[in-house]
């Protein structure tokens, strides 16, 4: 059974219709890539599966693990286990950033029954998944996100992913800004936390990050619809090709691309 | 997010907010010289202050009530309020067992055990009950070192000279309505007084509470670090639940003579009124120190309760190098009204002064941060440094800032910083994605908010001062 399960899935901001009929199937141990345009809806779909209120569902279903996962607000989707790696990473002053992570931990323990950790125990395990994404526990103790640089900010969501281990990564962007070694840091962590369990999204706009995150399936959006679908070669063909044709080919032929 | 979670978790209740049951020695309501005298009698007062009474209630009549403060309320019946209500007891507690053991358990039911093998570490107690200090903690530690803690009564009986030296120096009894108002009807309160070079061996803290129906709360506290002194005190203060108001009116004055240094730490969480605006503490509070040379004081609050806050703890920095400190976080939720802030007046030369303040308004809640900055012609190369932030969280409450500055050295330094901000939905969402509830996201947003005022607190008083800010806030993002 498909881990998750994205059918016919319409959403809009205010009045206006952002993704308009989206069908997408991530079964466990998969990584699955969504590359398109800008403004094509990519982020759209992250924010709507992560339960962003802004947008507003207008059609379709989504199953996460057998759950309605649309019935849920935010917090019950990330304690369910679906992580949402920010595009933006958010500031938040005067909290520290091990205290943010170690609450958030010990809320998805206690939610799944299991006891919570003390601090010297959640220590040892920050640490240790710190290696991942090479942070040192000076930047840790800093408040989250504040004054990291771009690069700092997406080996943050890593390394917070590392150490929340959860059943579904929606990784939106996470390339954006970074330089080659950022990437190559942020994409060993990723690949380090592939598993058979877990699922993976991920956004991007180049398939620079493909080089390094490889994906067992690739979509194209365009328009708020996912226009082709294929193996790793289709994201080969897209940097040869650019997006310009798809637009052309999403016009005349959407109902194809959908199936 | 919904309003009805918004609604459902703003109805949250005041925990400190049950009445004890004791039998109370009370004089009428109303006020008059007779009234006075009789207060002054059953104290067993000096002459000397009596006649200090007396004249500052003349005083007090000639005076109006003020209005300049950014906040509404319906005029007070200064005729209807009890201006004296003791719990009966015996005449003198040589002990603890002694006192009443329903106000034991009082305390005991918000968390301040007055049984000394139960007490918090190092922090000796002083707890004042309506008009009367009903125990003090401690006291012989204390004693040995030197220092002196009790209720402003032992101290006119036992220690009068200090007393009538200097009490009203820092506040004279003709320097605001409610300061004079105080000065005629005070019925107690706390007394410290750490002589030359001492270092006080544990934290010193007063517990306020208001127990009895239409009294009104009129305590005093004088605090003097002799030369070189050091001292960390702390009040706490709650009251029960009604639907009428009730008139806080206190006066602090602290004296930190050459090289001396007093902490002083309030954390304020009197009955706020429910969420319509009614009953709740109306809080008018004159504090202030003085520093001489060499001399600091540091004011921290934190204050949450009262229906109105009125109180502007100040330091006038009198002697070469004195510093003054302020840090302040105040939360109005529902239909709060808050007009704080606090007065640094430069007099010596190189003063320094530091004002940090965080407003927090919720729900219907009106802040307002007034502040003023003087620099005094004698003051050469004085500095101030002032950052005062807002945070909103909904769309009904308001946040003002109302800075003055006065400059008459032209060497010296003023920076003034403020900001306004409204809790981030992105913030919000941020926790949540990870599985933080929206309750405890928005306590953690707000509690990075004021960590550079909690981490002033001493520290057994920097947790409660969290949890109490993350009670009082509960689901007032809307």
């Amino acid at each position: 059974m498909a881990l998750l399960s994205v059918r016919n899935l319409h959403a809009r901001v205010g009045d206006k219709d952002i993704l308009k009929g989206i069908d997408l199937e991530v079964g466990p141990g998969e990584v699955h890539a969504i590359m398109g345009p800008n403004g094509s809806g990519k982020s759209t779909l992250a924010g709507v599966l992560a339960g962003r209120e802004a947008y507003t569902v207008t059609q379709g279903e989504v199953s996460f693990d057998g759950q309605d996962l649309l019935s849920l607000p935010a917090e019950k989707r990330a304690l369910a286990g679906v992580f949402l790696g920010f595009q933006y990473p958010v500031e938040i002053p005067g909290v520290g950033n091990l205290h943010f992570l170690r609450t958030a931990l010990n809320a998805q323990r206690r939610s799944r029954g299991l006891e919570e950790l003390d601090a010297m125990d959640f220590l040892q395990l920050a640490r240790e998944k710190a290696k991942l994404v090479q942070l040192d526990t000076a930047f840790m103790n800093r408040s989250v996100n504040e004054g990291f640089s771009g690069g700092e900010k997406k080996r943050n969501e890593i390394f917070q992913m590392a150490v929340l281990q959860p059943r579904l990564a929606l990784l939106d962007e996470t390339d954006s800004g970074l330089d080659i070694d950022a990437l190559r840091i942020v994409a060993g962590g990723v690949n380090a936390l592939r598993s058979k369990e877990r699922g993976m999204v991920v956004i991007t706009h180049y398939q620079r990050l493909l080089d390094y995150i490889v994906p067992d399936r690739v979509h194209v959006m365009a328009a708020g619809r996912i226009v082709r679908s294929g193996g790793r070669e289709l994201a080969l063909e897209l940097e040869e090709k650019g997006y310009g044709w798809l637009g052309l080919e999403q016009a005349k032929a959407p109902k194809e691309a959908r199936s | 997010m919904s309003t009805d979670t918004l609604q459902e978790l703003t109805r949250k209740g005041y925990s400190a907010g049950f009445v004890t049951d004791v039998e109370a020695d009370t004089l009428p309501p109303g006020l008059d010289e007779d009234v006075i005298r009789q207060l002054s009698r059953k104290k067993g007062e000096p002459s000397f202050l009596l006649e200090w009474r007396l004249k500052s209630y003349r005083h007090w009549l000639t005076m109006k009530e003020p209005r300049w403060q950014a906040v509404r309320y319906a005029p007070i019946d200064y005729q209807a309020i009890r201006y004296y209500s003791a719990p009966k007891q015996k005449p003198k507690k040589g002990s603890l067992d002694e006192v009443d053991p329903e106000i034991l358990r009082t305390y005991e039911k918000l968390g301040i055990p007055l049984h000394e093998q139960k007490l918090l570490q190092n922090v000796a107690v002083d707890a004042v009950f309506d008009s009367v200090s009903v125990a003090t903690t401690f006291r012989d530690k204390l004693y040995k070192a030197g220092v002196i803690f009790c209720s402003f009564s032992e101290a006119v009986r036992e220690h009068p000279e200090l007393v009538e030296r200097y009490l009203g120096s820092v506040v004279p009894y003709s320097d605001n309505f409610f300061a004079a108002l105080n000065s005629a009807v005070f019925s107690d309160g706390s007394f410290c007084y750490v002589p030359k070079g001492v270092r006080c061996p544990m934290e010193l803290s007063t517990y306020f509470r208001i127990n009895a129906a239409d009294t009104g709360q009129f305590e005093r506290t004088l605090l003097v670090a002799d030369e070189g002194a050091t001292v960390s005190y702390l009040e706490g203060c709650t009251a029960p639940m009604r639907d009428t108001n009730q008139l806080h009116a206190a006066v602090v004055e602290l004296v930190a003579l050459d090289g001396a240094n007093i902490k002083y730490s309030t954390v304020q969480n009197w009955y706020p009124g429910d969420a319509e605006g009614r009953g709740g503490i109306f809080n008018f509070v004159t504090k202030r120190g003085i520093a001489h040379r060499d001399a600091k004081i540091s004011w921290t609050q934190v204050e949450t309760g009262s229906a109105i806050t009125w109180k502007y703890p100040s330091v006038i920095l009198k002697g070469d190098n004195a510093v003054g400190e302020f840090y302040s976080v105040a939360l109005t939720n529902h239909r709060q009204q808050a007009d704080t802030g606090t007065k640094m007046v430069h007099i010596g030369k190189n003063t320094r002064s530091t004002i940090v303040s965080k407003g927090i308004s919720a729900g219907h809640g009106q802040n307002t941060y007034r502040g003023l900055v003087k620099v005094l012609k004698s003051a050469q190369d004085a500095r101030n440094y002032t950052q005062c932030d807002s945070l909103l969280l909904g769309d009904k409450c308001g946040a003002h800032t109302l800075p003055y500055i006065e400059v008459k050295n032209a060497s010296s330094q003023v920076e003034h910083e403020a900001s306004t901000s409204k809790i981030g939905e992105d913030q919000l969402f941020y926790c949540r994605q990870r599985g933080i509830s929206q309750e405890d996201a928005v306590s953690m947003i707000v509690n990075g908010f004021c960590r550079q005022v909690f981490k002033e607190l001493p520290m057994e008083f920097a947790v409660e001062a969290q949890k109490l800010l993350g009670v009082s806030l509960e689901g007032s993002v809307g």
